[in-house]
Formats: structure tokens, C-alpha cells, sequence
């Protein structure tokens, strides 16, 4: 510089530093998982991305493909949560890069990408050994793109029960027994809440709600309708359709009774609630046992078991898709159909409570009479088996998972803010117009 | 006064090398030595700047001009300045503002005068002093995560141990997390808790900068500690708390990972009814959890000018305060 000058470059130079540090948008990498692709000493290795817990290397099923396949080393990475393992999916399929050779969707988000980005997966429905009645029709409908090829084989599905407390039930003046109880609500969500009343009265313990969230029942009952958030058109009508209405009435009548634990489900104090024993019910998906089962701890066993609910609804489920850039398509194709076929999916019932979408595996004896000794040797394969046979086909659209998100939390304005019904749904329906349909 | 921290040393004339008359043209390597030279020893910071600064900067701005979205980005539709009217009629947006402004000076201004304290405490003769001052940084090297994890079970409204302690003295539990004003003083707690070790030591070392003949001076005028630290120790650090200043807004304009964390699985909302969303986490909500990237684009070049206009009103106060 030949003259002293006025200005400050170097700290316009340093803030502007930290102003793009703030848009973030700079750094927008994954956690670069995905390597290690490729054949190495003869051996091709096969990565699986996978979020929640999917049961696989827990049942052992991919010790067991090894074993078969002696070529084929399985590398498998799992994000707990759902919304975080989509992100990262999403940004490296924009990536284009860093995908794993087998790829986790599930049920919320499968219309998405089997409408908008079906070209990046591969055409599961002509892989070698893979033939449509396999799976429950539904199932397999839910990933096949307008063009007609099937992204994903079905995992599994979430057929729903009423997972419940004996020992509460016992001591509000209820009935234990798993038959009565369902019989409490077999006329529907209605009497579900109106026992929910009576265990109020009369446990003694205030600190003990009936229910964990009332979202969650809000989502079984949209979920046990055939028309939800779409229309068959593909049109958001979520809106206008009277079932979303009521259960929304419904489930905030119950939050405003004090029905519920004011929690959120999968938050660190919903965990809390179950090992601590605040709540007496939850809906619960076939998958959600396992969960149960492991937060509530050895110190609840048999105190817990499970009914039949008020109407079969599905709660999640998910597919296994495989990218169509991987470098190793054909035998990834061979690893996702062995693992959604009818003997594995039996096995990941029967050990991890993910009841099956093949239809080989439902009618499967060791399914259908399968017990869980956590839950008080409850029938499971009985229970969920009936309720996955009363589900109605559901229309799905591309935002359910999203819709669904903010219904819920529209659900927790009332609960946990103190909102008035009427409030909390305009306000939910005008982010879900701005945010996820606009 | 000692040339104060934020000002630049740019204002002395830099000693220009120049050629002596008559030897203009010397060898190449001369001339590369004198004249090429520093311009390469620049570059690097340049080409670092230019390829993770100002081009992810202005591809921002750039996204912000268009409807993008994360599932599609090779599909981009011109919307013009639609995405920055679009923020600036959304409640979200300022409602995000006012949550950054109120977080920010929850957090900051308790976090900056308990720092001063810290100082002037850290400042006395003290046995096992080095022990202390590494102590008041240690939350500083905890990371984001591991700290606001922590808070958050301590926050907890069924079995957090604050409720805890308020039941032991008969004060009903908060549910801090679902209430505004106690899930914004909770993630200011959390920031305090990182920063002020961090900040004191920063203050510390301006302290011991303060020549002592002023105190010996002001101590045989008779000045008590109070008074030394009012008269002396303060207006000897106020371009050190200018500094602070400075730093503690940018990042309270930042704020992002306490919220995002704190909330759990609402945290990308900013808890349920948007009671701790701050601008960084309605840019992250906008960008990765609805993938609507023109709009994250926008809020996140409405954070540059904000971070712009703090800069500017920086130089003015530094401006008057070294003239003062």
C-alpha cells in the first residue's frame, strides 16, 4: 500500500469471514460416510444405509448373508433419527456422491422420491428373485413411481395395538386382562378416550397420565382412515377431509382433559416417562415394542402388555432402495430381495418385533403364533396380524411425513402452550400451506 | 492509552520499499523478490477466501433469487426478490429477530460483567492461579453438543434436576423448555456457561496490561478497590470490552446449535410454537428439514446484512472511542 489508508481491510475481510460462516449454506457436506466402495482382496463390500433400528445385524441376518455369500463383506451405517438419516439421503443424492449401496425409506417419505427422483433408483420389480405377490398389495403400490418402476422392496409395515399397564389398569378400577381391554374400546377411538377419563378419576397418583401424547393418538386415528392427507388425485386435502378434523378435535379434547403426559414421542423425556412409569397407554406400532421394551427397562417386564385398538391403522414401515449410480447394483439388488424375503422377514419379527410386509411371512407359522415374554407373553403375531389385516389401503401422498410433523406439533400447541383447538389449527394450517404444500 | 485492540495498525505509514534512483531495472529475480513477492504470500488467505467465502456468498445470493428446492436442485425457477418479500411479510422472521435480540442479550450481558468479575478476581495474587484460569476455560473446550445435552436433561420438566432442587425449596416445577421466556433464559444459560470463562480470560490478560503505577498512583490518592477498578481498571479496558462486545454479538447473531439441540425432536422449530427460534435455526428449518433452499438462502443473506450493519455501528463506536 502506497498510502496510508482510512479504511480497515483486515477486519472487513474478517467479518465478512464470520458473515459467511453464518450463512451456513457454505458448509453443507454430509458426515462422509459411504466410503470404502469398491472390491478389495476379491471381496466386494456392500454398504447399507439404515436409520432407526432395522434389525438386521441385531437378528444377525447379515452374519448369515456372509456366511451364504463368501464374496460379500456388508458394511451397514444407521442414523437413530429418521428426519436427520432423510437430510443427509437427500443432499447426497443432489451430491450425487457419498450414497450407500443400499438406501432405507420410509413410508412417509416413499411417494417423494418414488414421484420426483425415481430416476436416481433402480427398478426393484425386475431384480433376479423379486415377484410382485410377494408383498401385501398396498405395499408394493406405495413405491412404484407414475412411470411404473418399483423403487423399494417393502421392510416392514407398523400395524398398530394399544400397549398398556396392567398394574395402572389395575389400580384405576380397569380391567387387566387383554381381551376386556380391548373390549373397553372396540367401538372405536371415542371409548379409548372415555376409559382414558375414567382412569383419571381414579388412579390415585396425579403424576400418572393416561396417554403419553396425545399426537400419538391423532396419528393412529388419521392413520386408520383410507383417505388422510390426499386425495387419490394428489391433492392435499388434508384440510377439508372431516377424519383429520376429528381426530384433531378428539386428541385435543383428550390434552385438554388431562388425559395425556404432555410429552413428545422419541424426545429424551418420553424415554424418561417409560422407565419412570408416567403414563399408563401408548398407541404402539409392532416396531414401537422394541422401543418399549428397551426404555422401559428389565424393571417393567410383565407389567406391560398389549391389545387389540379400536381400528387397524399402519404407522410406519419402510422400503430398501438401491441407487442407481452404486457400483454394485446387481448384488446389492440380491442383498435387498434376500433380506425383505419371506424367511427374514419372518426372523426379524420374531426377534425384533418388525412385523412383515411379505406376504409369505404373515401367514407364516412361526409369525402368527409368536408371543413377546417382555409384554407379559402377549400373542403379538395374533394382535398385530389382525390389525394389519383390517388396514385400509391408504391413499399417500409426497408430504405426509411432513404434514403429519406439523400436525402433531399444532397437537403440542394445545398440550404443552395452552392454545385453544380453534387457535392451534389455524396457525398449523397456515404453516403447512406456506411451509410444506407452497 | 495503549493503541486500543480493534483499531488496525494500517494507520502508520508502512515503511514502502523502493528502488533507489538509476537501478530500476535489476534482474527478474529482484524485481519478483520486491514487487511479486508479496503478492504471492497473500494469495493463499486470498484463494482460501475467494473459494470458501466469497463464492459460497454470492452462489447464496444468488440461490436466493430463485425457488430451489434440496430434492431437485438442478430445477431452479427465477422468483426474483420474491423469497426476500415473502420473509419479510412472515411473522416467522421476526418473530426469529426478536428471539436472536432477546437470546442474544440474555445471554450476553450477564455472561460479559460476570466475566469482568472473574477477571478482576483471577487478577489478584492467588495461590494456584494457573489452576483457576484453566478451570474458567474448561466449558469453553466442551463441545456445543456434550454442553447442551447436559442442559437440557438439567432443564428437564418431569426429572431435570433444577426442578429438583426448586421442589426441595417448595417452588413448583417449570416446564422450562415449553415456556418463552424460561427456554430462552435456559439456552442463555447454556451460552453463559461456555462463554464467560472465555471472556474473562480475554479480560484478564488486558488487565495485567494496565500499568500499576496508575493504581499505586490512584492508591495514594487514596482510591479504595472499588473505586480503582471503576476508575482505573474499566476505562483502561474499554477497548477490550468493545472487542467482547463485538465478538459476543456476532455470535449471538449466530446463535444456532444451543436452540437447535436444546429442543429435541422440535429443536429445528425452535420448540413447538417457535419460543427459542432463532434466525439460524429458522435457516436451517427453512433449508434442511423443508428443503426450500431459495428461502434459507434469503434469511441467510438478511443474517449477512445484519452482521454488516453490527460491523458498521462497530466502526463508528471504535472511531469516536479512540478520538474520546
Amino acid at each position: 500500500m502506497r498510502t496510508p489508508r482510512k479504511g480497515h481491510p483486515g477486519r472487513t475481510a474478517a467479518l465478512l469471514c464470520a458473515a459467511v460462516l453464518a450463512t451456513g449454506l457454505a458448509g453443507c457436506g454430509g458426515d462422509g460416510g459411504g466410503d470404502g466402495q469398491g472390491s478389495s482382496g476379491g471381496r466386494t463390500t456392500l454398504n447399507l444405509g439404515l436409520f432407526g433400528v432395522m434389525g438386521y445385524e441385531e437378528a444377525g441376518l447379515f452374519k448369515e448373508y456372509e456366511a451364504q455369500h463368501p464374496d460379500i463383506r456388508i458394511k451397514s451405517t444407521s442414523t437413530a433419527d429418521e428426519q436427520n438419516y432423510y437430510r443427509t439421503l437427500q443432499t447426497r443424492l443432489a451430491a450425487n456422491s457419498g450414497l450407500a449401496d443400499i438406501q432405507a425409506l420410509e413410508v412417509g417419505r416413499i411417494r417423494e422420491v418414488a414421484t420426483v427422483q425415481s430416476a436416481k433408483f433402480t427398478d426393484m420389480s425386475t431384480a433376479a428373485g423379486v415377484k410382485e405377490d410377494g408383498w401385501l398389495p398396498w405395499k408394493w403400490a406405495q413405491a412404484k413411481a407414475p412411470d411404473g418402476k418399483v423403487i423399494g422392496l417393502g421392510t416392514d409395515i407398523g400395524p398398530m395395538a394399544i400397549c398398556y399397564r396392567k398394574d395402572m389398569f389395575a389400580k384405576a378400577g380397569l380391567p387387566t386382562d387383554r381381551q376386556a381391554v380391548a373390549g373397553l374400546w372396540s367401538s372405536g377411538w371415542d371409548a379409548y378416550v372415555e376409559a382414558g377419563r375414567k382412569f383419571k378419576k381414579d388412579y390415585p397418583d396425579r403424576k400418572v397420565a393416561y396417554m403419553d401424547t396425545a399426537s400419538g393418538l391423532n396419528n393412529a386415528m388419521t392413520a386408520s382412515a383410507a383417505r388422510q392427507y390426499y386425495d387419490a388425485d394428489g391433492k392435499a386435502i388434508y384440510k377439508d377431509n372431516p377424519l383429520v378434523r376429528k381426530a384433531w378435535t378428539l386428541s385435543t379434547q383428550a390434552a385438554r382433559d388431562g388425559l395425556t403426559a404432555k410429552l413428545r414421542q422419541f424426545d429424551t423425556a418420553w424415554d424418561q416417562g417409560f422407565s419412570n412409569s408416567r403414563f399408563a397407554t401408548v398407541v404402539c406400532p409392532a416396531w414401537m415394542t422394541a422401543h418399549i421394551a428397551d426404555k422401559a427397562g428389565p424393571a417393567n417386564k410383565d407389567k406391560w402388555d398389549v391389545a387389540a385398538p379400536p381400528a387397524g391403522a399402519n404407522w410406519g414401515g419402510s422400503f430398501l432402495a438401491v441407487p442407481a449410480t452404486g457400483k454394485h447394483v446387481k448384488e446389492a439388488q440380491a442383498l435387498a430381495a434376500w433380506l425383505t424375503a419371506p424367511e427374514q422377514e419372518a426372523k426379524l419379527f420374531e426377534e425384533q418385533g418388525l412385523f412383515p410386509s411379505s406376504t409369505g411371512a404373515i401367514s407364516a407359522s412361526g409369525v402368527s403364533a409368536a408371543k413377546l415374554a417382555y409384554f407379559n407373553n402377549a400373542p403379538i403375531g395374533k394382535i398385530f396380524g389382525d390389525s394389519a389385516k383390517s388396514i385400509p389401503v391408504a391413499v399417500l401422498g409426497p408430504k405426509d411425513g411432513a404434514i403429519k410433523d406439523s400436525i402433531s406439533n399444532g397437537i403440542q400447541l394445545v398440550e404443552q402452550q395452552g392454545k385453544s383447538p380453534e387457535d392451534a389449527w389455524k396457525a398449523t394450517t397456515k404453516t403447512i400451506d406456506k411451509d410444506v404444500i407452497g | 492509552m495503549a493503541a486500543p485492540a480493534l483499531t488496525d495498525t494500517h494507520d502508520a505509514p508502512a515503511p514502502v520499499p523502493q528502488a533507489p534512483p538509476g537501478r530500476t531495472r535489476r534482474s527478474l529475480s529482484d524485481w519478483l523478490d520486491r514487487t511479486a513477492a508479496p503478492y504471492a504470500y497473500v494469495t493463499p488467505f486470498f484463494a482460501v477466501f475467494a473459494a470458501f467465502g466469497l463464492y459460497p456468498l454470492l452462489y447464496t445470493g444468488w440461490i436466493s433469487l430463485h425457488r430451489v428446492e434440496l430434492q431437485t436442485p438442478d430445477r431452479r425457477e427465477w422468483v426474483g426478490l420474491g423469497n426476500y418479500t415473502e420473509m419479510l411479510v412472515d411473522d416467522r422472521f421476526w418473530n426469529a429477530l426478536w428471539n436472536t435480540f432477546t437470546i442474544g442479550v440474555i445471554s450476553t450481558v450477564p455472561q460479559l460483567l460476570m466475566a469482568l468479575g472473574l477477571a478482576h478476581l483471577l487478577n489478584y495474587k492467588l495461590r494456584g492461579s494457573a489452576f483457576f484460569r484453566v478451570a474458567v476455560l474448561t466449558p469453553h473446550a466442551t463441545s456445543v453438543a456434550a454442553g447442551t445435552l447436559v442442559f437440557s436433561l438439567m432443564f428437564g420438566r418431569d426429572f431435570g434436576m433444577i426442578n429438583w432442587l426448586l421442589d426441595l425449596v417448595g417452588v413448583h416445577p417449570v416446564d422450562w423448555e415449553s415456556g418463552h421466556w424460561t427456554s430462552q433464559i435456559a439456552i442463555g444459560s447454556i451460552v453463559t456457561w461456555r462463554w464467560t470463562g472465555y471472556n474473562a480470560l480475554v479480560y484478564l490478560a488486558a488487565m495485567q496490561s494496565v500499568p500499576t503505577d496508575l493504581y499505586e498512583a490512584s492508591a495514594i490518592d487514596g482510591a479504595s478497590r472499588w473505586q480503582q477498578f471503576r476508575k482505573v481498571t474499566i476505562p483502561s479496558l474499554r477497548p477490550t470490552i468493545l472487542f467482547t462486545v463485538v465478538v459476543s454479538t456476532i455470535g449471538a447473531t449466530q446463535l444456532f446449535g444451543e436452540p437447535l439441540l436444546f429442543g429435541g425432536t422440535a429443536g429445528a422449530r425452535g420448540g413447538t410454537d417457535g419460543q427459542y427460534q432463532t434466525l439460524g435455526v429458522l435457516l436451517y428449518q427453512q433449508g434442511w428439514a423443508l428443503f426450500h433452499f431459495g428461502r434459507a438462502a434469503a434469511i441467510a443473506w438478511a443474517m449477512f446484512l445484519i452482521l454488516i450493519l453490527i460491523a458498521a455501528v462497530n466502526a463508528l463506536v471504535s472511531r469516536r472511542l479512540r478520538r474520546a
